[in-house]
């Protein structure tokens, strides 16, 4: 008991650091959501979805004029990362099917790179308690970036449409390690840009994503 | 307008259950190794795309500008081990700086 005590403490005070990040990239995200959706909408999102990637993801799908579907297609695609985390995650999570889907809900990257051990090993107490900071924290942020939304005239003077993408750098850095990651980076990097010029927005990410099928190779 | 709702409704319902698959039907079957090999790409890929499309794409034409500059203080404050907070104020501050001198 007290050693999961322990990893309880372990897992908040590195949640405390990345919930100041997600903190931030709440605030940018509510202020380049909010011309595009309006007030209400991205503090919804931000409370219901809580991923960031996919959150940004449809939002850029939606600013550059694409469609819901797309939008959808792209949130989900960019989400897929957390049924491989959910599967690792699977074996430490406790009770019955209800509340482990619960659990899961838990599963945010930080949190999950944190609390992975390599090899299978998993622990459930770091997992639960580095989200624990980082849900309120991106919330708080997207409803702070709303309100500075309707003040701020040009977002892009302030950087903030810096933030998105870095805070996406520092996820695949931690990425970086996987084995085939490096390939898979350098293809889909050519592969988005080579297509952005001829295709709708949304859709050179989605064909971007099938350079992943390089991990068949593998096993 | 609708598009926005129909798109938070999906996204709510698709992340939900995408992210209690794994635990509620792990008492079954495993994933066949090679499906788990394509899924742990799969981020790596979208992020890739998603940092390159939204640092230089301007609706269809690639530009460089001040976000460019962003993305490359993010990428030298992460290969100095910086923190995540760190690595995000620092594009956008460098960003903002180059939007002010050019």
């Amino acid at each position: 008991m007290s050693t999961r005590l322990a990893e309880y403490r372990h897992g908040l005070r590195a949640g405390l650091g990345f919930g100041a990040a997600a903190g931030v990239v709440g605030i940018s995200f509510g202020v380049v959501a909010q011309p595009v959706m309006g007030s209400i909408a991205p503090i919804v999102m931000s409370v219901f979805v809580f991923a960031g990637s996919a959150q940004f993801g449809a939002t850029a799908v939606l600013a550059s004029g694409g469609g819901a579907v797309t939008a959808i297609a792209t949130g989900a695609m960019l989400n897929a990362r957390f049924l491989a985390m959910g599967l690792a995650a699977a074996p430490a999570l406790r009770g019955g099917p209800l509340r482990r889907a619960l659990e899961g809900q838990a599963v945010v990257d930080a949190s999950w790179a944190l609390a992975a051990r390599g090899e299978g090993g998993f622990d459930r107490e770091a997992l639960l308690g580095a989200t624990i900071p980082q849900y309120p924290a991106w919330v708080l942020g997207t409803v702070i970036g709303v309100l500075l939304g309707g003040t701020i005239a040009n977002p892009a003077d302030f950087g903030l449409d810096a933030i998105f993408p870095a805070f996406f750098l520092a996820l695949l850095a931690a990425e970086l390690k996987r084995p085939m990651a490096v390939p898979v980076v350098a293809l889909a990097g050519a592969i988005a840009l080579a297509l952005t010029p001829v295709l709708p927005a949304g859709l050179p990410v989605l064909l971007a994503a099938a350079t992943a099928l390089l991990g068949l190779r593998r096993a | 307008m609708t598009a926005v709702w129909v798109t938070i409704a999906g996204l709510v319902a698709i992340t939900a259950a995408i992210k209690a698959a794994g635990p509620v039907l792990v008492g079954g079957r495993e994933l066949p190794p090679r499906a788990y090999g394509v899924i742990v790409l799969l981020a790596p890929a979208l992020l890739t795309a998603l940092i390159l499309t939204d640092t230089f794409a301007t609706g269809q034409d690639l530009t460089v500008d001040a976000r460019a500059a962003g993305l490359g203080a993010a990428a030298i404050a992460l290969a100095l081990k910086a923190p995540m907070l760190v690595v995000v104020l620092v594009a956008a501050v460098c960003a903002a700086a180059v939007r002010a001198i050019t």
